[in-house]
């Protein structure tokens, strides 16, 4: 097989270090004009990394452990974008330094008061929390650097090995994926209201992480085959498989945010139905009504049909707006338990500021692994079958 | 042979690829009732054959949103309509509730309806006997070999020039299947019936057996058998036994008060009507009085029902003796009984009683009206 690596052109890292610098500056001035909002768009900012990250590290583990194909041609288009995961020990640095801001249970004398949260207290506490923090994305980035190592190694040495040695590595993955996800999830997301609870909230992001991630890759992937990046030979079956992922996962998300909902709305428990009630008031009514049409809806019925799946430019569309929805969706989950937006939403410049910088990091961090590595998994044993994959 | 018909012609390859690159030449020839038989499913032959995407979809689309529109209407009209209850303190139409249940039924609706219309119209099931059968070609294509074959029915197909075609494609073997003598079979047939029932009582008898007797372990029995008293039943807690326990003596229910006169059949003193005879309440009157009353004491309480000579008929209720009762005292009879009638008190309640009383009052007066009373009626 001869393939030609083609090197992305340089305007990508010229764009996203543009795209970085005004989103920080603006990030930080954010901190300076209206501290405690700043705070929490940077902790939506920061749980979208990690969705798009480790959520890129999962499918990886994916096809390695289900034995897939169709996805190997694609695989470094995944693993470049799980190359956020181990920044997330830096970007998370920023968010420890305000977690006053964040968390009711990071307040000693509040914490006293409450008898809730002091039956919390072993599990919420500032030490435990920052111990956890670092531990899970040591994990993740452990398990990064030797997916990575290996696929990278296999391109010059061909040594079958390294698959088996992954797929091993994968099925130890999967199951410290599920619960460091949760644990992240719970930490991150369900503790900035630290009276609630819901069993399947891990799930809930889970499922969001994953749409987010293969958004990304799907997004990636129709503009590097439209441009020639990627081998010639791939055809319209793998962008099928993509978008046929996607809408799964759409529905994954869609039949688990309806069960945490109707279980919470049917049982009608006062300490459990409070948090929806909260996303009810005032103008979150319409963010509420409007995260089931957008994260839900639009893509399901964009993908329903067969040839929408294959379909590069309803893909490039479905995944730019998925790319959106889940940003919509943890803004919808964290911002209504910022005090001053409790009544109802009001607009301010700092929430468009963060993505602005996501969107820069997520340039840059792809275009250097790009530049260094190939863009196909050259030397994979199951490249040829991959790129002969038909449906 | 001559007179055989021919079904069709088939040729078989041994290698994927080869048939492949076959199915393609044959499609660019432009056939259209042609297939290709192959053990496994072939990737990329859909393309080779040109074959068009199924419209299978569309039915399962349509089904589903039948599915949709007829879950959501059943639970609208029993739920708010026709039935309506509150469950939970949730309103009779709770779109939250009832999604599952359309999820279901639309799922159902859509797979079921697929696989049938898969067999139905895509297959053209049912059909129990194919030329191809018990060929040599089907035993092959079945185990390790590749074939294509071109249906006569094909309005290009031509015996010579198809057979030059398909050898043209360096196939193994190209030969010409024909119809069997006896072309089609009854899918009724008598032992293909019994063959059925036979499976049908197997099967439920199997799965019963297994389901229930072999295989029944109860994982926890703390809902089936709990330590309490059920409606009916003994306990030995009690001297006599009962389970059901009877209230104290001089227990009055709420919102009941007790009919002093019980237990007397000739009260000194009786009730007084506390009902004033509206238009509502002489309705409610007439109801169950045609209801309860009129069985025996007829339509308009002559003492002439229907029932005549088969049960002691009651006397007229338009007797100088009925006349001069007071209001409570016929509300009396009704309540406890008099002579061979029973008490009512169980089938009309006091309010309805009272409206009988009045109603029964009203018959009196129309059955003995004076011209006086043509006045009121003129006037009106």
């Amino acid at each position: 097989m001869t393939y030609q690596k083609k090197d992305l052109p340089s305007k990508i890292s010229k764009i996203g270090i543009i795209l970085l610098i005004v989103g920080i500056a603006l990030g930080v001035l954010a901190f300076f004009v209206d501290h405690s909002r700043a705070v929490f768009n940077y902790l939506i900012a920061f749980n979208y990394m990690i969705s798009i990250g480790v959520g890129a590290l999962f499918l990886i583990a994916l096809e390695y452990v289900v034995g897939a194909d169709w996805s190997v041609p694609i695989r470094r288009v995944v693993e470049f974008f799980a190359a956020i995961v181990p920044l997330l020990a830096i970007l998370v640095i920023p968010l420890l330094f305000n977690m006053q801001e964040l968390f009711h249970w990071s307040h000693t004398d509040v914490v006293m008061e409450d008898a809730v949260l002091q039956s919390k207290a072993p599990y919420l506490n500032v030490p435990f929390f920052i111990i956890r923090v670092f531990v899970i994305i040591g994990i993740w980035t452990l398990f990064y650097f030797f997916f990575t190592r290996n696929s990278k190694k296999q391109d010059t040495t061909k040594n079958q090995k390294l698959t088996t040695l992954n797929i091993r590595l994968s099925a130890v993955f999967i199951p410290v994926f599920a619960i460091t996800i949760s644990l992240s999830a719970i930490d991150w997301l369900m503790s900035v209201e630290p009276h609630w609870f819901s069993t399947i909230f891990g799930v809930y992001f889970f499922a969001g992480s994953v749409i987010t991630a293969l958004a990304a890759v799907t997004l990636t992937t129709v503009l590097l085959k439209e441009n020639g990046y990627l081998h010639p030979s791939m055809t319209d079956d793998h962008l099928y498989s993509l978008g046929a992922l996607l809408f799964a996962f759409v529905n994954f998300w869609g039949y688990i945010a309806f069960s945490q909902f109707m279980l919470i709305w049917y049982a009608d428990l006062p300490e459990e139905t409070f948090w929806f009630i909260q996303k009810w008031e005032g103008s979150w009514a319409i963010f509420s009504i409007g995260l089931i049409i957008i994260q839900f809806l639009v893509p399901y019925i964009a993908l329903v049909s067969q040839p929408s799946k294959m379909n590069p430019k309803t893909l490039k569309f479905i995944s730019v707006w998925l790319l959106f929805a889940h940003l919509f969706d943890l803004f919808w989950l964290v911002m209504p338990e910022m005090e001053q937006m409790s009544g109802g939403y009001y607009f301010s410049w700092i929430d468009l500021t963060f993505p602005i910088a996501i969107v820069g990091i997520l340039m840059l961090v792809f275009n250097m692994k790009a530049k260094n590595e190939n863009l196909i998994p050259i030397g994979d044993p199951k490249l040829q079958r991959g790129l002969d994959f038909h449906l | 042979m001559a007179d055989k018909k021919i079904f069709g012609i088939v040729s078989l390859f041994k290698d994927p690829n080869a048939i492949i690159s076959a199915a393609k030449k044959v499609a660019s020839a432009g056939f259209t009732n042609w297939d290709v038989n192959s053990p496994y499913p072939l990737h990329g032959i859909d393309k080779a054959m040109k074959i068009k995407p199924s419209k299978l979809g569309i039915v399962t689309l349509i089904f589903g949103l039948s599915g949709v529109v007829l879950a959501l209407l059943l639970m609208w009209w029993t739920m708010s309509v026709d039935y309506p209850m509150v469950i939970g303190g949730k309103p009779y139409f709770s779109l939250p509730a009832f999604i599952p249940v359309t999820f279901e039924i639309t799922v159902i609706l859509a797979t079921v309806s697929t696989v049938v219309a898969m067999f139905a119209f895509f297959f053209g099931l049912p059909r129990n006997a194919h030329a191809l059968h018990d060929t040599d070609y089907m035993k092959k294509v079945s185990l390790d070999h590749y074939g294509i074959v071109i249906e006569a029915i094909d309005p290009k197909f031509d015996e010579k020039s198809t057979m030059d075609l398909l050898n043209n494609l360096s196939p193994l073997t190209t030969e010409i299947i024909y119809y069997p003598e006896k072309e089609t079979y009854p899918i009724f047939e008598p032992r293909f019936l019994a063959l059925l029932f036979g499976v049908a009582v197997a099967v439920s008898l199997g799965t019963y057996l297994m389901l229930n007797k072999l295989m029944y372990i109860q994982p926890f029995n703390w809902m089936d058998k709990q330590a309490k008293i059920t409606v009916q039943s003994r306990s030995d807690f009690f001297n006599d036994g009962r389970g059901m326990r009877l209230p104290v003596e001089g227990t009055v229910a709420r919102g009941f008060i007790p009919y002093p006169f019980e237990d007397q059949k000739n009260p000194t003193e009786v009730l007084s009507n506390p009902s004033f005879p509206t238009i509502e309440n002489l309705e409610l009157g007439k109801s169950k009085f045609l209801t309860y009353c009129s069985p025996c004491h007829g339509n308009f309480g002559d003492g002439d029902s229907r029932l005549q000579g088969q049960f002691p008929n009651p006397p007229t209720l338009h007797s100088d003796r009925a006349r001069s009762f007071p209001d409570g005292m016929i509300y009396h009879i009704i309540t406890v009984g008099q002579n061979a009638m029973p008490s009512y008190a169980s089938q009309v309640n006091r309010e309805e009683r009272w409206a009988i009383v009045n109603y029964i009052r009203a018959l009196q007066r129309a059955k003995n009206a004076q011209d006086s009373d043509i006045k009121f009626v003129k006037a009106e």
